[in-house]
């Protein structure tokens, strides 16, 4: 029990956060500010931090509400790079769907799709250069698919079958491919952040050109990975892009939980003293152009920058979630940003480089695309359904040189196996 | 106390030692031979980087980097800020560059921040990548106590670490040993716990902390070769034969063990294990089925300590051969007392005690 409270002061009260909107809820985000496209300045990437530290604050915005490319920012891309640009968005679209629908079919266990935020990944590979060290996490699918990774090796992954390039050992989505510039996901969060900055401390060290960009989100920033990384981030003046995913929710938390009442997650850069910029995350081009520009600084030694995607995470946190227990299910449909595949394709539209029907046979074409793929991906299985490695393959890769102990545990596993007459364990 | 607080004096003239001729042979305590041992691999092999808390410009609290960053550069020797997750998920990302970095915990004390970075991270690389990257690091920390520091600069973490797949770890008991597991560790491509027990920086102990403090100079394990040369991890180190009764140590408790048998004269074979992971069992399995009994001794907690572990592993292997039953000597499952220091530490009464009770009806 608390002291007896003192007559002459008010009692405490503990502010706990509550998001505006529940199951039911209905939703209005006439509070959420929605600067007008263009309006951001654009500093100079030689510019201090210090110096522009109102852009923590706003949105970059460059699409405005007829899909037109307005302002400084306006990356002024070609309309070949904006139909790649859109094509790769509407292909992660397409994967997502079918994956999460291979799920709910038992095929695999666990799906993650990033439905809603496919600008922040997607238009941010394409601001990058290929070989530039990606440390996501794992809403970032499409970094892959823009770098024409090939689906059926992801969908391989998914599945943990004998084409999976890791094995079998790691969940689906937790994709890596060194050859992609593609780090590790793990599921632990933000632990990627400080490895970012390590990677991008040794390729400075070294005299390399290679940058590194990291993404979380925005819940996970509350973690002390995080702070360690942006901290380090600054000191050395690092080459590398800390993205945050500000996607609203963090499974059930709303971004209150990780600060957002009080402030933005750009502006944790100004404590910092690096670059922080806010930008609209369901606007390709804006996404594109912050990235090109932060892009710019690190390869300049310039250091980090910080970038805040706001966004909306529009399906559930994953295969285990169900969002319509703790959040309304207008939310998304209220988005005042809207979705980015649909406002680059109005912005193609409007340019006179597109049409609905090209979209159309498009969306027809990936679907397709993404049809055939799996099916080539289920020819090497499916998990859970027969055995895709071979047993012993469990205990390779834990050390370069299998110790004693796991050798001897290797063998009675195997020896289990033997007398348990399972099918997989006969010869 | 005086003479056990020098071990925190950093004003202490504990030069690195100049390399002579590949080969020449000089006296070194264990912090020189750290030394020499990061040396000697950065002269080698340009990835290899040094970094941690006070180890640039200063060289480190105790020493163990001095003269290391005006000899390869900043880039290669550096301070950190004071984030132990920062300090391993950094190296862990130069490592996934390709560097080989050897981090500083300034005290096993102070690693616990950058657990998940090592447990999750470093020690699950490999494998949740298929081989594609790996966390080739070297951390290394002092560790255990005798040093009056108190429960923030004494404890012996080393159970935590052995207990996650993935992880090697290394516990060097003499200089010279911990230039060659040094060496082996920062060459190893897995990530690799490097415990220094700090107590014997400047000399063997044998127990008795009221007896003024020896150094290396008197000691075989205090010749340490000026160039390269490597003790494979995994491998443990006889330091006394005997027929009596096994005794498996590391670190410092191997010189406390060692001064106890020879001041009781029974005839212990005394095993320094200097790898806790990878173990090596074979030479252990060899000595207990020879003498018939076995004591474990660590100044950890007891509880789920390493000790536990040898004392499964002995009694699976070596059942039908033990005479009695397995002993362990630790430390008690206390926090590590300040004022209370020797009646926590598991000395030569508590040791004396144990080799009563194992040999009692020998």
């Amino acid at each position: 029990m608390a002291s007896e409270t003192r007559a002459n002061l008010k009692p405490l009260s503990l502010h706990v956060p509550e998001p505006k909107f529940r199951p039911g809820d209905e939703v209005d985000f006439a509070d959420v500010e929605v600067p007008p496209a263009g309006a951001a300045r654009r500093p100079d990437t030689a510019d201090r931090a210090d110096s522009f530290t109102e852009l923590a604050y706003t949105l970059v915005r460059v699409l405005d509400d007829d899909g037109k490319a307005v302002g400084p920012w306006d990356p002024k891309l070609s309309p070949e790079v904006l139909r790649r640009m859109l094509r790769a968005m509407a292909l992660t679209r397409a994967y997502d769907e079918r994956m999460f629908r291979a799920q709910r079919q038992g095929k695999t266990s666990f799906y993650m799709k990033c439905t809603g935020e496919e600008a922040v990944a997607v238009a941010a590979a394409f601001a990058l250069d290929r070989d530039d060290m990606c440390f996501p996490s794992y809403r970032q699918q499409g970094l892959l698919i823009a770098r024409d990774w090939d689906l059926v090796d992801m969908m391989n992954q998914v599945y943990s079958n004998k084409g999976d390039r890791l094995e079998g050992k790691q969940l689906p989505i937790m994709y890596s491919t060194k050859e992609g510039s593609f780090f590790s996901i793990s599921g632990n969060l933000a632990t990627q952040y400080p490895q970012a900055v390590g990677w991008a401390m040794a390729s400075a060290s070294k005299g390399d050109t290679r940058i590194a960009a990291t993404w979380c989100g925005e819940g996970s920033t509350a973690e002390g990975d995080f702070h360690s990384a942006c901290t380090f981030a600054s000191v050395y003046r690092a080459p590398v892009i800390l993205n945050v995913v500000n996607n609203q929710w963090a499974i059930s938390s709303f971004s209150g939980f990780a600060g957002a009442e009080a402030t933005t997650f750009a502006a944790r850069a100004i404590g910092y003293g690096i670059a922080g910029l806010r930008v609209d995350g369901n606007d390709a081009l804006a996404v594109y152009a912050a990235t090109q520009w932060a892009a710019e600084r690190a390869r300049t030694n310039q250091g980090a920058t910080l970038i805040e995607h706001f966004t909306y995470r529009a399906e559930g946190h994953s295969t285990s979630d169900d969002p319509s227990q703790y959040r309304s299910a207008q939310e998304y449909g209220a988005w005042p940003l809207g979705d980015p595949i649909v406002r680059l394709k109005q912005h193609l539209i409007g340019l006179r480089e597109w049409d609905e029907e090209r979209q159309a046979a498009m969306d027809k074409e990936l679907a397709e695309k993404v049809r055939a793929a799996q099916k080539e991906a289920e020819k090497n299985g499916i998990l859970g359904h027969g055995l895709h490695q071979p047993l012993d393959t469990l205990f390779e890769g834990v050390y370069e040189e299998m110790p004693w102990h796991l050798r001897e545990q290797q063998r009675q596993m195997l020896a289990e196996e033997q007398a348990s007459g399972r099918p997989w364990a006969r010869k | 106390m005086g003479t056990q607080m020098t071990e925190l004096d950093t004003d202490q003239e504990r030069v690195a030692p100049t390399p002579e001729r590949e080969g020449d042979t000089v006296r070194m305590n264990m912090i020189q031979a750290i030394n020499s041992a990061m040396d000697v691999m950065m002269a080698r092999d340009p990835d290899v980087i040094v970094m941690g808390e006070d180890v640039g410009f200063f060289g480190g609290v105790f020493r163990a980097t001095a003269g290391l960053q005006k000899k390869y550069g900043k880039t290669r020797v550096f301070d950190t800020p004071i984030t132990e997750t920062g300090i391993i998920g950094v190296a862990i990302g130069m490592g996934a560059y390709g560097l080989r970095p050897v981090p500083e915990i300034q005290f096993a004390d102070y690693i616990y921040p950058g657990l998940d970075q090592l447990v999750s991270e470093a020690a699950r690389l490999r494998y949740r990548s298929a081989g594609e990257f790996t966390a080739p690091l070297t951390v290394r920390s002092p560790f255990g106590g005798g040093i009056f520091g108190g429960q923030t600069h004494s404890q012996s973490p080393e159970g935590i670490f052995t207990h996650v797949s993935g992880l090697k770890t290394v516990v060097p008991a003499t200089p010279y040993d911990a230039k060659g597991l040094l060496i082996a560790a920062i060459e190893d491509n897995d990530p690799v716990i490097f415990f220094e027990p700090k107590r014997i920086y400047n000399g063997p102990f044998d127990g008795h902390w009221d007896k003024p403090a020896k150094n290396w100079s008197g000691h075989p394990g205090g010749e340490v070769p000026t160039g390269y040369y490597r003790i494979p991890l995994g491998k443990a180190n006889i330091v006394r034969a005997g027929e009596a009764l096994t005794i498996l140590a590391y670190g410092t408790m191997v010189h406390v063990c060692r001064a106890v048998v020879e001041e009781a004269g029974v005839d212990a074979e005394i095993i320094d294990l200097r790898t806790l992971l990878p173990l090596d069992i074979d030479t252990i399995e060899e000595s207990v089925r020879k003498t018939g009994r076995c004591m474990i001794v660590h100044e950890a907690t007891k509880t789920s300590g390493f000790g536990a572990e040898l004392s499964a592993l002995v009694q699976e292997r070596c059942f039908y051969s033990l005479e009695a039953p397995i002993e362990r000597v630790t430390g008690f499952d206390t926090p590590y007392p300040h004022s209370l220091e020797w009646a926590y530490f598991p000395g030569p009464v508590r040791i004396g005690e144990a080799i009563k009770k194992i040999m009692k009806d020998a």
